[in-house]
């Protein structure tokens, strides 16, 4: 059995960025990634797009990510592409099957840099091929270079959707409109807001209100306060009829609708090993408890990145570094680098989050994101609609319970799309706050095994 | 019911605390049930829900044979059918020397003149599980075994429960038993009650409920696991286990393969905590691929421990207190109770009610188990 | 639904042929069985085993469970998490698969 010092969940800003300050102090790490090469969603194919005019047209921080991943290659850790971790245990003891098959990992300590999802939004018709989020979109613009073949309608609210927007256009891509579904905030709010955080980080707000503009211009249609989807079609998308702030519906005809409602820490390794969650309302999702190093609940897991909470690529860098100085600390190490200190890691961190508040405040998820109407698939898995879930909802059931008696959060997907959701209908039903619902259990393995890759370490434990 | 009394106050909201709740509220009494965490959290929900006669300790088979009969009239008992499918159950034999084995116990149930388990062949087992592996030489079956939904199961003994009146007070935990005029008074930590009888139905921590009347009990606790892959188009009738190894294997009416058998996995009663070992699973993934190859690429979808009580001679204790007099027990079912569900609650209720039962629970006396 | 950029790196003559329920697909080296599903014409991926109403990749990130296919025979896997390579075979997921010799 392998017995690193480090193991790293993630190749994405923030587990590269510790990889990088571990590996070099003298570490023996090892990085579990489960896609082919390293990056990141926000990085993902990095290393093939850099210098092309995809790359270019990708954008100046996408770009920026190559000398990372490069560094990355190089700096001595171990990396293990295209496996995917399945379970860790409580003694650290870690499970994971790739191309190399399947192995147990027994690290002194865990990082977990598992970064983002986006968060599930569910609204009538959201299961029907033809309906994808616009980060999948990106991904497809990233690797192989796909663009949707018609002029694209886009439906949603965060930084990503704009961002994707510009891209597209970029690349010579067609929006033909934009339902923007970003709940209106008062203009002085808004202003006090962008004001504050324009003293530090006014390039970025500049290249926000750039998307912003290009959106209103280009886009075929813009439609602001947008509070209600519905994907029409029976076996794939047909239209989508929409419904405003106003109360005004109208229907249009398409068969790709992309959608996006924000981000969301993935925590099923987190919350698999019991690590304390809190519910953080300005970002309308669970968040681990952690110390200024990254330090959860668990005395030897540390998580870095968005899985922390979101805060980007450029706070996954200095969370990643800040969690490696913790672990070098504890093990006794010091970092190779002279300037990697914690005093320049904070400022780092502290820079890249300044425009998180306005961010987390201007692009808060609507309403109906937490209640769905009764016709609403919520549990896309077991095809289970809110309908369902809230018959089930009598008494004082917790997510655990209507977990079992729906089955809601038992198919492949084990609750990644739908838990935030039941959360969200229990809180509703029984006039609590979220803060005090806890998401449903996740129950190992973290992704679907083959039975026969579990039977074969049953031969490999007979043979040791 | 005035707040803090009742006749009877269930401890354990596992499915034997819901059925002895159920059997005593249709009685007319006044019951109240304290679960420290939720419905059917422990055992009642980690099970692999097989509705078995085969292969029981013979002191066990006539309060399960009964019961089963109830597993066919559920309908009639808790509203619902609790997803109960009659497949039977097999005991597969894996070698010559296995079917030996099951020859003998066919011979000692003819012996003590039960007539529910019947030697198969070859032939016939493979006719009931086509996809056997060619080594299987033959197996005991019970034909009306089978298996039932766990969840439907505790959804429907809870909805019966409050539906005949019945107080479930979930969260909360009894932290002390204490005499009180004409009973006990139940201390929680939410208050206390003063009842005339307590049901100890604490499932793994039935005997820390036993040391608060002055019981101390030889008594430990398993942690067995289970684990369940994706849906699969319908393939198996039957609940498959073997003579040689810890092995359950059936296919649940959502087409999800369903394998456990016992293995244990790691859990501390202390804390509540479980936790899957994967290298102990893996003997169990192994065991199922080894009886169905077809199996191998199915993906396991989800595992889990749960937590029950074991005695010494895995028999469960059930029956009247042996220090206390008005305290009652129905736990410590060592991984086959789920079965018994519908009688065993019923079986105590009588012996509160009548202070006798019609059955012969001699064997499960919790005097035998005292230090 | 989607069409390739034809940018400078999508000119490059970097293609495999996979096989969708048996026909012929080009795809591009390093891309996703998911990405390439996604530009043929009928881009769903599966029907699901509880209603059997159709579905199609959705994340494209591994977390949603949608774009199930069958790969080599192997069911239940992520589209979107396997590359192509020349030859592979892969089918839509109908329903609840059957267990047998060939799964």
């Amino acid at each position: 059995m392998l017995r690193p010092d480090l193991l790293i969940v993630g190749a994405g800003p923030a587990g590269m960025s510790a990889a990088i300050v571990a590996a070099r102090a003298g570490l023996k790490v090892v990085v579990v990634d489960e896609q082919p090469t390293p990056g990141g969603q926000i990085w993902r194919g990095i290393e093939a797009n850099a210098g092309t005019s995809r790359g270019r047209a990708l954008g100046e921080q996408y770009c920026s990510g190559l000398a990372t991943v490069r560094t990355f290659r190089e700096c001595g850790a171990v990396y293990w592409p295209s496996t995917r971790v399945w379970q860790v245990e409580s003694t650290l003891g870690t499970y994971v099957t790739g191309p190399g098959g399947t192995r147990v990992v027994a690290p002194r300590l865990v990082l977990i840099a598992t970064g983002a999802q986006e968060r599930p939004a569910p609204f009538r018709g959201w299961t029907l091929p033809g309906v994808m989020t616009v980060g999948a979109a990106q991904i497809l613009l990233k690797n192989p270079g796909s663009v949707p073949s018609e002029p694209v309608w886009i439906a949603g609210c965060g930084p990503l959707a704009l961002l994707y927007a510009h891209q597209l256009i970029r690349m010579g891509g067609v929006v033909a409109g934009f339902l923007d579904t970003r709940p209106s905030t008062p203009l002085r709010e808004t202003l006090q807001l962008a004001g504050r955080a324009a003293l530090r980080s006014s390039r970025e707000l500049a290249k926000g209100a750039s998307w912003y503009a290009e959106l209103y211009c280009r886009a075929g249609r813009y439609v602001p306060d947008v509070v209600d989807l519905q994907a029409l079609g029976t076996d794939q998308l047909e239209g989508v009829r929409y419904r405003t702030a106003a109360g005004r519906v109208e229907e249009i005809r398409t068969s790709l609708l992309l959608v996006h409602e924000g981000v969301l820490p993935e925590l099923h390794t987190v919350r698999s090993l019991g690590c304390e969650i809190q519910w953080d309302a300005g970002q309308a999702a669970y968040r681990p408890v952690l110390n200024e190093w990254g330090e959860c609940s668990h005395p030897d897991i540390l998580i870095a990145g968005d899985a922390a909470g979101i805060g980007g690529a450029v706070a996954a860098v200095h969370r990643g570094r800040l969690s490696a100085l913790r672990i070098l600390q504890r093990l006794g190490k010091v970092a190779a680098e002279p300037e990697m200190t914690e005093e320049n890691c904070r400022a780092a961190l502290a820079h890249a989050l300044v425009l998180r508040p306005f961010l987390d405040r201007v692009f808060r998820p609507r309403e109906q994101v937490f209640a769905p109407d009764d016709d609403t698939i919520v549990c896309r898995c077991e095809e289970l609609r809110a309908r369902d879930l809230c018959a089930a909802l009598s008494g004082s059931v917790g997510s655990n319970q209507l977990k079992a008696f729906t089955r809601a959060g038992m198919g492949p997907c084990q609750g990644r799309q739908c838990g935030l959701t039941v959360a969200a209908l229990i809180a509703a039903a029984e006039g609590r706050h979220m803060s005090e619902v806890q998401p449903f259990r996740v129950r190992p393995p973290l992704k679907p095994l083959r039975l026969c890759d579990l039977a074969g370490l049953a031969d490999e434990s007979r043979s040791s | 019911m005035r707040a803090g009394q009742a006749t009877t106050a269930v401890i354990g909201g596992g499915l034997h605390g819901l059925a002895c709740a159920l059997a005593l509220v249709q009685r007319g009494q006044d019951v109240v049930l304290f679960e420290r965490s939720w419905i059917g959290r422990r055992a009642s929900s980690a099970t692999a829900a097989g509705v078995r006669t085969l292969w029981r300790d013979p002191a066990e088979i006539s309060l399960s044979l009964e019961a089963l009969e109830r597993w066919y009239r559920m309908d009639a008992l808790v509203g619902d059918d609790c997803g109960f499918r009659a497949g039977g159950q097999i005991k597969v034999a894996e070698s010559h020397a296995e079917m030996e084995a099951l020859a003998a116990r066919f011979a000692q149930m003819r012996e003590l003149g039960f007539h529910h388990e019947e030697l198969i062949d070859a032939r016939e087992l493979r006719r009931l599980a086509p996809m056997i592996s060619e080594h299987c030489v033959g197996g005991l079956i019970a034909r009306r075994d089978g298996a039932a939904d766990p969840h439907r199961t505790i959804a429907a003994f809870r909805r019966a429960v409050e539906g005949h009146g019945a107080v479930i007070r979930e969260g909360i935990a009894v932290m002390a038993l204490e005499p009180a005029v004409g009973g006990w008074r139940v201390v929680t930590d939410a208050g206390s009650w003063t009842v005339r009888h307590v049901v100890n139905a604490a499932g793994a921590w039935g005997a820390q409920v036993c040391r608060m009347v002055g019981e101390v009990i030889q008594f430990g606790y398993k942690a067995s696991m289970v684990f369940v892959t994706e849906r699969v188009e319908q393939a198996f009738r039957p609940v498959f286990s073997t003579v040689g190894r810890s092995l359950s294997f059936k296919q649940s009416s959502q087409g999800t393969l369903v394998v456990g058998g016992g293995i244990q996995g790691g859990g501390d009663l202390e804390k509540g905590l479980t936790q899957v070992d994967f290298r102990a699973l893996a003997k169990g993934a192994a065991a199922a691929q080894e009886l169905f190859p077809a199996i191998r690429n199915v993906q396991i979808v989800r595992a889990w421990t749960g937590l029950e009580g074991k005695t010494p001679d895995l028999l469960p204790v059930i029956g009247p207190s042996a220090r206390a007099s008005g305290v009652f027990h129905i736990f410590g079912f060592s991984g086959h109770g789920f079965e018994l569900v519908p009688l065993v609650g019923e079986i105590v209720a009588d012996c509160i009610t009548y202070g006798r039962s019609r059955y012969d629970i001699g064997s499960f006396d919790v005097a035998r188990l005292l230090t | 639904m989607f069409r390739l950029l034809e940018d400078d790196w999508g000119r490059v003559e970097s293609t495999v042929t996979i096989e969708i329920d048996g026909y012929p697909v080009i795809a591009q080296i390093g891309e996703t069985v998911a990405s390439t599903l996604l530009r043929v014409e009928a881009s769903w991926s599966r029907t699901t085993p509880v209603s059997g109403a159709r579905r199609a990749p959705y994340c494209m990130m591994g977390v949603c469970f949608d774009c199930l296919m069958l790969v080599e025979g192997e069911g239940l896997v992520r589209a979107c998490q396997t590359s192509v390579r020349a030859g592979l075979k892969v089918q839509r997921q109908m329903g609840p698969r059957k267990v047998g010799p060939s799964c």
